[in-house]
């Protein structure tokens, strides 16, 4: 019960946005990929592209190889998870589950046996009476995904299933949403916003933009080398420092790091650094002060102010207590090879001359 | 401390005051509305009872039963509202959920249209009507709408009755069932139920008419007590549903007018006592 989903130069077009501007991707049978990107960069219109709500202006949409660009919403083997509550009113968590058996005219028995198999699988085997007003918004997600799986679907189509929770229940349900696809081994696709959900649950992580493909790797892929300047801002937070290139190493900050990747041409560039790779000490002598600090529990985020720009550092938590505002540091690099890009922004280029004098 | 007692007083009093008295306007308001209702009622029945001739008597009810036309019209107005209100669900609720749907931006476009006949005046309407098919009986004299024109007419079950009165309900139709869409996420619902494999009949009568009871109730009612009321049009194009018939016989014989106006008063609640009970089982 499982396909291959290919998208093939998707292009879809609103008015005067465009929403889709050539869109090529193919998903492995089994794979979980997340379509990751900013509000209206498209990914939600290619899931409703897969799903039949959308047609494409031009290319195709091919499941298995076989194009079903053309093919009614209700004929598509694709089984969807909305991000509004999409439960029907009128019937009870059981019913909806049953819902898609009943289109097909599964006889009652069956259908109850299933619906309750899946209520169990989605972890609310108490609840098939009950009616989704009495239902919690994730146990109204958990009753559609189980509605969503009721057909035994090719594909699993999540539009931000989560955004409407808190918190809490967001990462424990989407937890429990990749140990299902693992155990059902389907292809699913889901789409969000949030960097964090796509990068912790994903096999790959696909990051869009107005419409295009950013790049499409492996979560660890997309964060440590990201493809484009923009995923690099998009995917995580980046410190973009001036650096000198010489031969295949560069200079920033005063220290010597090997360049990732091909070096480029010019001779000054920006060095994408990320907050927790900067090692800050606290020293009275030091050259930087930190301006100021948001403590996330786990780590402490700290504003760093160099001669002429600012840093952004992630450190352990418990180092919070020593590294408060005013508080003079040394700020060192962590050894290892550095993403170079394009010098495109005004970043701490004076400064960057301090540093080389260190 | 003495301040504090003192601020407390006043804030005390008025909190315990406030339900007795509410309590008792409550009761006036609630008489006064009562009064309003019920006096007139209450003399009409007792006029149609009691002459000072023959005492108390029912006679005039008992003649109603009997008298000429009675059943004809209100069959026949019964016969309109069903089918004015079959017509009217089956014109709106089709073409609002498509606006929905599929062109949001027509959504003002219909309001106005289907608002439009609240601002026409009925006798505007009918007199507009009246010469559209004195004219049109000319008109279409020499080809085969002709018969199709007269059929409409038909004074057993005049079709062009239906007609205006579609047109006279379409803002309460369509108010009734915009304010029951807009409880549910439409677009949403019927998405859903076309990935689990819905055709569109199924999307409309297995997810949207069963969220849509209420509204749909609500519509009813207002078709039912506009078309057993509506006197001007069927009266002007000619024709004896139950308001005409009334009228009708009022002229010559007072108490079973009377009579047949509280008849029909009952008749039309325990009509919309029964749409009620029949939609409202949904609310468990």
């Amino acid at each position: 019960m499982t396909a291959q989903v290919e998208f093939r130069g998707l292009r879809r077009v609103f008015g005067k946005t465009v929403a889709l501007d050539g869109l090529d991707l193919t998903i492995e049978p089994g794979q979980f990929v997340a379509l990751l990107g900013p509000s209206g960069c498209g990914k939600t219109t290619a899931l409703r592209c897969v799903a039949g709500f959308e047609r494409p202006d031009s290319g195709a949409v091919l499941v298995d190889g076989e194009d079903i660009t053309n093919v009614p919403a209700n004929k598509r083997d694709a089984g969807m998870v909305f991000q509004s509550y999409s439960l029907f009113p009128n019937l009870n968590a059981r019913d909806n589950v049953a819902f898609g058996l009943r289109v097909r005219k599964v006889p009652v028995a069956t259908r109850r046996a299933k619906a309750g198999e899946l209520l169990e699988l989605v972890g609310l085997p108490a609840h098939a009476d009950r009616f989704p007003h009495e239902l919690s918004g994730g146990q109204q997600q958990r009753v559609a995904l189980a509605r969503a799986l009721a057909l035994e679907p090719r594909v699993l189509l999540l539009d931000e299933p989560l955004s409407a929770l808190d918190a809490k229940v967001r990462v424990s349900l989407r937890e429990e949403i990749r140990r299902l696809q693992l155990d059902l081994g389907i292809t699913t696709i889901f789409v969000t916003h949030d960097q964090e959900e796509a990068l912790s649950i994903a096999d790959r992580v696909a990051v869009l933009r107005d419409g295009r493909l950013e790049q499409c790797g492996p979560p660890a892929e997309v964060y440590d080398r990201p493809a484009t300047p923009f995923v690099a801002e998009f995917v995580g937070t980046m410190n973009h420092l001036a650096g000198h290139v010489s031969g295949d190493k560069v200079t920033v900050l005063g220290q010597l790091l090997p360049i990732d990747g091909a070096a480029p041409g010019a001779a000054q560039v920006d060095v994408l650094i990320r907050p927790e790779a900067v090692q800050v000490t606290p020293a009275d002598d030091g050259r930087a002060e930190v301006l100021a600090a948001s403590f996330r529990g786990a780590s402490v985020r700290l504003r760093l102010a160099l001669a002429g720009g600012e840093v952004l550092a992630d450190v352990p938590g418990h180092e919070a207590a020593r590294l408060g505002p005013g508080t003079r540091v040394t700020v060192r690099l962590v050894e290892r090879p550095v993403l170079v890009a394009e010098r495109t922004v005004t970043a701490p280029a004076p400064q960057s001359v301090d540093a080389d004098a260190v | 401390m003495a301040a504090l007692t003192g601020l407390e007083q006043p804030v005390a009093v008025p909190a315990a005051r406030p339900p007795g008295r509410l309590r008792v306007w409550r009761g006036v308001v609630f008489l006064l509305a009562a009064a309003y209702f019920l006096v007139p009622l209450g003399a009409s029945l007792w006029y149609t009872i009691y002459t000072p001739t023959a005492g108390v008597s029912f006679s005039a009810y008992g003649e109603l039963l009997t008298a000429e036309g009675f059943a004809s019209s209100l069959v026949l107005s019964l016969s309109l509202a069903v089918a004015t209100i079959v017509l009217a669900l089956l014109l709106t609720l089709p073409a609002m959920l498509a606006v929905r749907l599929a062109a949001p931006r027509l959504r003002p476009v219909m309001e106005v249209i289907c608002t439009l006949p609240l601002v026409v005046p009925p006798i505007t309407f009918v007199a507009g009507l009246t010469t559209s098919l004195r004219n049109g009986t000319d008109l279409l004299a020499p080809t085969p709408f002709w018969a199709t024109l007269i059929a409409v007419q038909n004074p057993a079950f005049p079709i062009v009755l239906v007609l205006a009165y579609v047109v006279l309900v379409l803002p309460f139709v369509y108010r009734s069932l915009d304010a029951g869409l807009a409880t549910m996420d439409v677009r949403t619902l019927v998405e859903a139920a076309r990935n689990l494999g819905a055709s569109w009949p199924h999307v409309l009568f297995r997810v949207v008419i069963p969220n849509l009871r209420s509204a749909l109730a609500s519509a009813s009612f207002l078709t039912l007590a506009l078309v057993l009321g509506e006197f001007t049009v069927a009266r002007l194009l000619g024709y004896q549903p139950f308001a005409v018939w009334i009228v009708t016989i009022s002229g010559s014989r007072g108490q079973v007018s009377v009579a047949v106006s509280i008849l029909s008063l009952l008749l039309i609640w325990l009509l919309l006592l029964a749409v009620s009970t029949v939609f409202g089982r949904e609310k468990k």
